[in-house]
């Protein structure tokens, strides 16, 4: 196993995909000679040439749309919109085309499509560009949603979505392409729709997934110089939920924290607390809490943007909240 | 439609009560504010109205039976009306019942099921629904058998949380092995004196539950006082030459009265405390603590300030005859914000009292005694009483305390006062 960043994790995945199979290209704003704005696709534009790396406009209900056209007539695009908050400019492609095309046309088309969106706050982008709308997207049938928090997830997702025939959203994250991680050597993929215990513990539960695992896995750390061993689960895909491990890790420890870094009103974390309540309900010892971002616009100032962020501290906080 | 009669809540902390006796049997008539059964609560043997007119179609429990509140006791319908058969009542409801050689001899009465859509039994309604306890916990103690409301919960609130029930299932296992040992080590003494072990009632058990409380939860502190009694006889004597036989005053009456008025001036002892905030109460509500049979209970005089007292006179006496019959009514026993005690009867010089909580203070009085005083530098007989009150020092100080002694004083060494 060797560490590398995220970046590089995603990076290489499009570049094995690529290489396996002529009939996927990128397009998106930036993508090509650019190299990406956060220089995911360095190098690219050179290797694969402008017919596979297309630089568009910027309008990206065009981006979207022109993928969708595409991957209805075989080809295996890879949309990629610089911000998740752009997507709300193409919501309509997004939700009403690209995951109900194959259900309107009973089933005589398939969307191998892959939109990568960057997706969180911390970078000082502002209330607009800031966002983890991650649950807004989520809430369609037919929309596949994945969100890693490791490199190794993130490559090996991301050649499970590229292989998909279905429209499938992979959301990472702002500040995360510096984080490093192992990835096995050579050929792998993950499939989608599979939680994951990244850590094990016996006290308390854990559910998380993206940004929140790297901030949770600091927590376990903390927690555990004190005696408190956490278990964490990592979601990794948002829809299909699969609540298994969840529900399974939450029988043993009867007590659990949601992190997520979406807002808590009708977020992710509601989601998976109502889940567990419906399918395990009499193993909770103590109500469930959520950890979430702070219900405001996310502040430009740094330091309120941290505050409105969740930290390693609110999720300490709040599993021994739990487990009073 | 037939209906069912529930085992009423007669007082916010009750849970459960023992149906002592059916007063209608099955088959007999009986309309709406009929006396259906007699129950015993924590602090009343209480009579149960039917809220249905009708026949009694079912009796669902046996006399001598332990039923958690709003649980289904009998069927009032008309004759003839269909009862079907169905699982109204569940073996989970056997967990919630303690006494277990009940809930067996209970099961085959339990065979009259009732149709779900005709009465609306759900097995949920047995729960015990006043226990705080997270699911895990309640469905351990379902698994094992046990009583959730026996066990003191230590999660946020006092709710019942899993360690706090296997922590309960250990130590029963462990009790029982104890237990066993003493009794193979057991030798009779010379004379063979047996003990006697006594089943303690729901009333010895409420006060010992309430009192343990008070005294733990509250800090008392103690004021006495001697009151010249001399001319409060002397009119008593007066007024009772009036009063037929069963209507005559005691002293205690005069004493309720004087405590009543003084109590108006000192809100402060007519009071409770929660957390951080003192509520004065508006009435003046005065408890009388009255010896039963078992223990004792406190029959209540409610606005005993603006009451007259022959009114004081007869209510006490009514309640308290109902009381030893352990026939009294809810309303006789609730809503006192201040306790009085006395064993004036029995030759007491001086005693103290424990709160009765949640009130702020409570007085214990002693008897009216013929003793050598000192008047004017002079050796004379003269009647003194004294009394102790009790007072939650969260709630007020002792030069309070003592300002209502006296002010107390006032009205019962001028007692024309409580006359107007």
């Amino acid at each position: 196993m060797t560490k590398i960043t995220m970046r590089e994790a995603i990076s290489q995945a499009l570049m094995e995909e690529m290489d396996r199979d002529p009939k996927v290209f990128i397009m998106g704003e930036e993508v090509g000679v650019w190299g990406g704005t956060y220089a995911v696709t360095k190098g690219f534009y050179d290797k694969y040439g402008a017919a596979r790396v297309k630089d568009t406009p910027i309008a990206e209900n065009a981006i979207i749309g022109g993928a969708i056209g595409a991957a209805m007539v075989g080809q295996r695009p890879i949309a990629e919109l610089m911000t998740i908050n752009f997507g709300f400019s193409a919501m309509d492609y997004i939700v009403n085309q690209a995951a109900k095309l194959h259900y309107m046309f009973g089933g005589q088309f398939t969307l191998p499509l892959v939109i990568r969106a960057v997706g969180g706050g911390g970078r000082q982008l502002g209330a607009t560009h800031s966002q983890t709308p991650d649950a807004i997207f989520a809430h369609f049938p037919g929309l596949k949603v994945v969100s890693p928090g490791t490199p190794e997830d993130a490559k090996g997702l991301l050649k499970s979505a590229i292989r998909s025939n279905d429209p499938i959203l992979f959301i990472e994250h702002a500040t995360m392409y510096q984080v490093r991680g192992e990835v096995p050597e050579g050929e792998y993929t993950i499939p989608i729709g599979k939680s994951k215990v990244q850590r094990a513990g016996k006290d308390l539960t854990i559910v998380t997934y993206c940004k929140g695992l790297e901030l949770s896995m600091k927590a376990a750390d903390e927690l555990a110089k004190e005696g408190i061993e956490v278990e964490v689960v990592d979601l990794r895909t948002l829809r299909p939920l699969d609540m298994e491990p969840i529900i399974e890790s939450f029988k043993k420890t009867n007590r659990a924290v949601v992190v997520e870094e979406g807002w808590k009103s009708y977020g992710v974390g509601s989601e998976i607390v109502s889940r567990i309540y419906e399918e395990a309900f009499d193993y909770a010892d103590a109500p469930i809490i959520r950890v979430a971002q702070k219900e405001v616009p996310l502040p430009y100032n740094r330091s309120l943007e941290q505050a409105a962020l969740p930290q390693v501290a609110d999720i300490t906080a709040a599993v021994k909240e739990v487990l009073k | 439609m037939a209906e069912t009669i529930n085992m009423p809540k007669l007082g916010f902390d009750m849970a459960e009560g023992l149906l002592v006796r059916w007063v209608r049997q099955v088959g007999e008539n009986i309309n709406k504010g009929d006396v259906l059964a007699e129950i015993e609560t924590d602090k009343a043997t209480v009579e149960v109205e039917s809220s249905a007119s009708g026949v009694v179609l079912q009796l669902i429990v046996e006399q001598g039976t332990m039923v958690p509140v709003n649980a289904p006791i009998a069927v009032v319908g008309k004759v003839g009306e269909v009862i079907s058969n169905q699982s109204s009542v569940s073996s989970d409801q056997s967990s919630v019942i303690s006494d277990q050689s009940k809930v067996e001899s209970r099961k085959s009465e339990v065979a009259l099921n009732v149709e779900r859509s005709t009465f609306n039994v759900q097995p949920a309604s047995l729960e015990i629904g006043s226990v705080k306890a997270s699911p895990l916990a309640k469905k351990i103690a379902r698994d094992n058998n046990v009583n959730l409301a026996s066990i003191q919960g230590t999660g946020p609130g006092g709710r019942v949380v899993r360690k706090d029930v296997e922590a309960a299932l250990t130590s029963k296992q462990s009790s029982v092995i104890s237990v066993q040992s003493a009794q193979t080590n057991y030798q009779l003494p010379i004379t063979n004196y047996e003990d006697h072990i006594l089943q303690t009632t729901k009333l010895r058990q409420a006060i010992g539950r309430r009192l343990v409380e008070s005294k733990t939860t509250i800090p008392h502190f103690y004021v006495t006082h001697e009151f010249k009694m001399d001319a409060l006889l002397d009119m008593r004597k007066q007024v009772n030459a009036y009063l037929p036989e069963n209507e005559k005053v005691s002293v205690n009456d005069f004493i309720l009265k004087g405590v009543a008025l003084s109590l108006r001036q000192f809100p402060n002892l007519n009071a409770t405390i929660k957390g951080n905030e003192v509520t004065q109460f508006g009435h003046v509500n005065v408890g009388v603590a009255v010896t039963v049979p078992g223990g004792l209970m406190t029959v209540v005089v409610k606005d005993t300030d603006q009451k007259t007292l022959r009114q004081i006179s007869g209510e006490v006496k009514a309640m308290a005859a109902r009381a030893r019959d352990g026939k009294v009514k809810p309303d006789d026993v609730d809503g006192s914000t201040f306790s009085t005690s006395n064993l004036g009867m029995y030759d007491v010089e001086d005693f103290i009292a424990i709160i009765n909580p949640p009130e702020a203070a409570i007085l214990a009085i002693s008897s009216a005694r013929e003793v050598p005083v000192v008047e004017n530098g002079q050796i004379k007989p003269g009647w003194r009483m004294k009394a102790t009150i009790s007072v939650d020092h969260r709630i007020s100080d002792g030069a309070e305390a003592a300002q209502f002694m006296q002010a107390l004083a006032g009205f019962l060494e001028n007692p024309v006062r409580m006359l107007v």
